[in-house]
């Protein structure tokens, strides 16, 4: 019987000519991220070794993004270690280069491989093909120290993309629709595929934000197939794909949905689920205290322009704090140049480096008792951004744009 | 007998001449309040049992310390300065355009002759201008919100003259840290500065700025420079007779008069953890640098990046070093957006942030730990100021310390 | 109270307002949250050792550095009936007595004294410490007046004729 595209790259990464879901492999690691999450537990865990040792240390990359700059004493003990450890054994390290997930699509993922990130948005990295997952510090450990650790292979979901999102509607809209659809644990434990002729019209930004949600359904990773854009993505960032893998025309799908882009519409995740997901005009009017454009679901390029373009002009809301984080480092020097940075600071928005911010809820931007956010960061747990006691609601960066010059939330269509 | 420019600022600003050692109650022209301090300004301008402020017109309320909020109880900070402003009729306020001592200059609030209050030791800065600012507590600003004045002791002067042609690579930053390590960290406690000569002249308003920033670094109560054309281009206006006669008397009465030659200041840095503790940056040479941070009411202005950006142009900030660059206010922001400053930093590596006190007030921005050493261009190298207290700060110019960045240790400029 | 004795706590030259409380912790809600913290820089633990009537003996320039106004009214809070120091820095002198902190200036007597000894201060004439005496200068009157009204709010609750 036919493989899917997790299935194959599991195979390929265990050495084995098929593998099954359900069964357990031993495989081979071709790349481990860890940021300043968990690093330095990581680190504690390895000085405890017996003999301690790194497998390979070409395939780590570290990356300090979760509270850049540093905001207490206790997170620069932390990044501090991070950093003499890198230093140390030579591992490949950024600080202030931006959130990880972008970082590592800009400069590492290719398509094929198996990838582990300390971060539960890994799966990230199936936007080019590649099997990216989320683990604990001591799955990563033994993976760092050994080059390998074994994975129960998922059953697939297989989403079938169909016809065109229309305007005004975007990849975010898309996903969150999809989890509103399946549930929070709609994908426990499982791969979601994604193909279909609807996808050609997906750009690589949405397509990592699609895959980059994935979790927030549970899914153990995402999967795109690897077509023309994403291999032109590949070849801009001077990489080659290690496997264009597709799945087979007789693999089984757990599931299989088939999904029309057409009718897709803005959506709204409420607090305190991300599958709480309300069509965006039932929350029309709410107030908002805090605006967010960013993270690695929703801080590149084209989300930025997505926002510049619908505020330029025009100001947001006196009682509104905007935070615009660019994704990465470079994406803040393509705003730059292209004159989006102005756009949001003659807006009045707050224009920080490239780095998680509120989406971590740490550090930049913490919202306060009673306060509402609505924001393009990746959950809306309830104290996610700041205190116990507030509200964060998901949206595009269109509805995010919108409602920070209106105030309260709006859709793009609401602002003239 | 002549007067010095404090004495003329209060002397027109109660309309009889004034002396060292007096105490006078003056006439308040403008006040500034920021984040941190609102919360308590309000509650004790209520306690007080005022109703109304003495003019809702003369107060500006500035949100910079906690822009961005890095912990969940400082929007109570926005929350109740929002109020405070509703309430009582305020229009003066600025919520994430910079650091308030840029503001209070950059946008117009402060002129030449004023006298001016703010929350914040750095209110010294105004002088720049040639305005009489000072620090306060809150329950002093309280108190002027309702009545529109306040009780000063009118201090003694201290004349700094400085003339002749700077070298290359000194900035406005190293003459007043060799001042303060002159001085000593109490050599001006009470008393007014007063800087004159052809090389004061010579300078932008903006390089006074970082001066009489830092005066209060040697406990002065304010620094003055006399109004010129420069001021009245910055102020946007156009001096008065009076403004014009904010300048020392050649028979005025100086307790200490301190002379320079331009041409002796060299790049200095003031090491840990005192700000008078000012050594030449070639004794440093070779010390290590984790972090260089350049912004600051004392040094985040776009000559400051400017100078800073000459230096890294083309290069790339050391490996492990990290470069955090925080502009002093949006409109510099965008200045230096505009002219390719910002797009040279973010090429050499630096971390860009929003215009807000950042770094310098210690609450975010690039907090440090044991053992780690900062080169920073602000005021303060206080222990515990920016981190641990086991980390070691280097106050220094934007050009000295945009250098250690690309070197990661500290380098001379040559 | 024109005359007391306490307990001391010396320190030295250049305690900033950074040292008494770190901004770290000046927005918290209230001056007692922020009390526990008071001089953690320099000595996390002191602010758990003083007792309610305890002086402090400083050299020059006490209270230098920033506005901060929570530097005096923690001081006030730990308990701490006076500091002592060779010269304070200006907004912190204004600061406290604004929140009626008495501050003394007296350039001997921190050369003179150990942690732990016990002084007796009679208000605007001297300090006495194992049996010597350290004449003290009285305060403006202004400031006199400040200091009877119990605090600037105090002050101005009686010009607003709320008392």
């Amino acid at each position: 019987m036919g493989m899917t595209i997790a299935e194959k790259i599991i195979a390929a990464a265990a050495g084995v000519a098929s593998v099954r879901p359900g069964d357990i492999h031993t495989v081979e690691l071709d790349r481990l991220m860890s940021n300043d999450g968990t690093t330095h537990l990581t680190i504690d865990m390895y000085r405890n070794l017996k003999n301690p040792r790194i497998a390979d240390v070409d395939k780590l990359v570290w990356i300090v993004d979760h509270n850049v700059p540093c905001d207490s004493v206790k997170t620069a003990a932390s990044h501090k270690k991070m950093r003499d450890f890198a230093k140390e054994y030579g591992i490949r390290f950024y600080e202030g280069a931006g959130v990880c997930h972008q970082v590592m699509m800009e400069n590492h993922v290719t398509s094929g491989e198996l990838i582990f990130g300390a971060d539960s948005h890994t799966c990230a990295y199936g936007a080019v093909g590649a099997f990216g997952t989320g683990v604990g510090c001591t799955d990563y450990l033994y993976a760092m120290v050994t080059g390998k650790s074994w994975l129960l292979v998922p059953e697939t979901l297989r989403f079938n993309l169909t016809g065109k999102l229309n305007d005004g509607v975007y990849a975010r809209d898309l996903i969150l629709s999809i989890i509103g659809m399946i549930g929070a644990n709609g994908a426990n434990y499982m791969a979601m595929e994604f193909g279909g002729e609807g996808l050609k019209t997906l750009n690589m930004s949405d397509r990592i934000a699609v895959c980059n949600l994935c979790v927030e359904a549970g899914a153990k990773t995402a999967l795109m197939e690897v077509d023309e854009i994403a291999l032109d993505y590949l070849k801009a960032h001077g990489r080659e794909p290690k496997h264009v893998f597709k799945s087979d025309e007789d693999a089984h799908f757990a599931k299989v949905y088939e999904i029309d882009l057409g009718a897709v519409r803005p959506i709204v995740a409420k607090p305190h689920f991300v599958d709480s997901v309300v069509d965006a005009k039932e929350c029309v009017g709410t107030h908002i205290d805090e605006a967010f454009l960013g993270s690695c679901n929703n801080g590149r390029i084209e989300d930025l322009r997505v926002g510049a373009e619908l505020i330029k002009g025009r100001k947001v809301h006196p009682h509104v704090r905007f935070l615009v984080v660019p994704a990465s480092a470079e994406v803040y020097r393509q705003a730059l140049a292209e004159g989006i940075i102005d756009t949001f600071m003659e807006a009045g928005a707050i224009v920080m480096n490239a780095n998680c911010s509120v989406c971590w809820g740490s550090c930049q931007g913490v919202i306060g008792e009673g306060e509402v956010l609505i924001s393009t960061g990746t959950r809306n747990f309830k104290g996610r951004a700041g205190h116990k006691d507030s509200f964060v609601y998901l949206a595009s960066a269109a509805t995010v744009t919108a409602s920070a010059i209106r105030g309260e939330i709006a859709t793009a269509d609401m602002i003239s | 007998m002549g007067s010095t420019i404090i004495e003329k600022i209060v002397r027109n600003n109660i309309g009889k001449e004034v002396h060292p050692g007096e105490i006078v109650t003056v006439n308040v022209d403008r006040v500034m309040i920021h984040d941190i301090f609102i919360p308590f300004v309000a509650s004790k301008f209520e306690e007080m049992g005022f109703t109304k402020l003495w003019d809702a017109d003369k107060a500006v309320l500035i949100y910079d310390h906690l822009v961005p909020a890095s912990q969940v109880d400082d929007t109570r900070h926005f929350r109740i300065g929002n109020e405070f402003v509703e309430k009582y009729g305020m229009k003066n306020i600025h919520r994430s355009d910079g650091i308030c001592h840029q503001l209070m200059t950059e946008a117009g609030y402060v002129k030449p002759g004023d006298i001016v209050f703010g929350t914040d030791s750095h209110t010294t800065t105004y002088g720049c201008v040639g305005a009489f600012s000072s620090g306060i507590g809150y329950t002093e600003m309280a108190s002027i919100l309702g009545t529109g004045t306040l009780w000063i002791r009118v201090p003694e002067t201290i004349r700094v003259n400085i003339t002749g042609k700077l070298p290359p690579n000194v900035m406005a930053k190293d003459i007043i840290l060799r001042l303060i390590g002159d001085l000593g960290a109490d050599g001006a406690t009470y008393k007014a500065l007063e800087f004159t000569g052809d090389t004061v002249k010579n300078m932008t308003v903006v390089s006074r700025m970082s001066m009489s920033n830092m005066a209060i670094e040697a406990g002065a109560k304010c620094a003055l420079f006399t109004p010129d054309e420069k001021t009245a281009e910055y102020c946007g206006i156009t001096l008065t007779d009076k403004e014009r006669d904010l300048v020392g008397d050649a028979d005025a009465q100086y307790c200490q008069v301190i002379e320079y030659k331009a041409e002796d200041f060299v790049p200095v840095m003031a090491c840990p953890s005192n700000v008078d503790h000012v050594k030449p940056v070639s004794d440093l040479v070779g010390t290590t640098v984790d972090q260089v941070f350049i912004g600051s009411c004392t040094n985040g202005r776009l000559e400051d990046l400017m100078a800073a950006a000459e230096v890294l142009k083309g290069k790339h900030v050391a490996p492990f070093v990290k470069l955090i660059v925080t502009p002093a206010s949006r409109k510099i922001y965008r200045e230096a957006a505009a002219n390719g400053t910002m797009a040279v930093l973010a090429e050499a590596g630096a971390i860009i942030t929003h215009p807000s006190c950042g770094l310098c007030c210690g609450r975010t921005g690039g907090i440090l730990t044991d053992g780690e050493t900062v080169i920073a261009t602000n005021n303060r190298n206080f222990l515990g100021r920016m981190g641990t207290s086991k980390v070691n700060i280097y106050l220094a110019s934007p050009r000295s310390a945009a250098a250690c960045a690309v070197a990661g240790k500290i380098v001379t400029l040559d | 109270m024109d005359r007391f004795t306490g307990k001391i706590w010396v320190l030295g030259d250049d305690i900033d307002t950074d040292i008494i409380i770190p901004t770290e912790y000046l927005a918290l809600k209230t001056v007692q949250d922020m009390a526990p913290y008071a001089f953690s820089p320099l000595r996390p633990e002191l602010a758990g050792q003083i007792r309610e009537g305890d002086i402090i003996v400083a050299g020059k320039n006490f209270g230098c550095g920033s506005s901060r106004e929570q530097a005096p009214e923690i001081i006030k809070a730990l308990g701490i009936r006076c500091v002592i120091a060779k010269s304070f820095a200006r907004i912190f002198f204004r600061n406290s007595i604004n929140n009626g902190l008495l501050l003394i200036e007296n350039d001997k007597l921190q050369s003179d004294v150990k942690e732990g000894d016990e002084i007796t201060v009679a208000i605007n004439e001297s300090i006495e410490c194992r049996g010597k005496q350290y004449p003290i200068t009285s305060l403006p009157q202004n400031l006199v007046d400040i200091l009877n009204a119990g605090g600037l709010v105090k002050a101005m609750q009686r010009r607003n004729g709320l008392v």
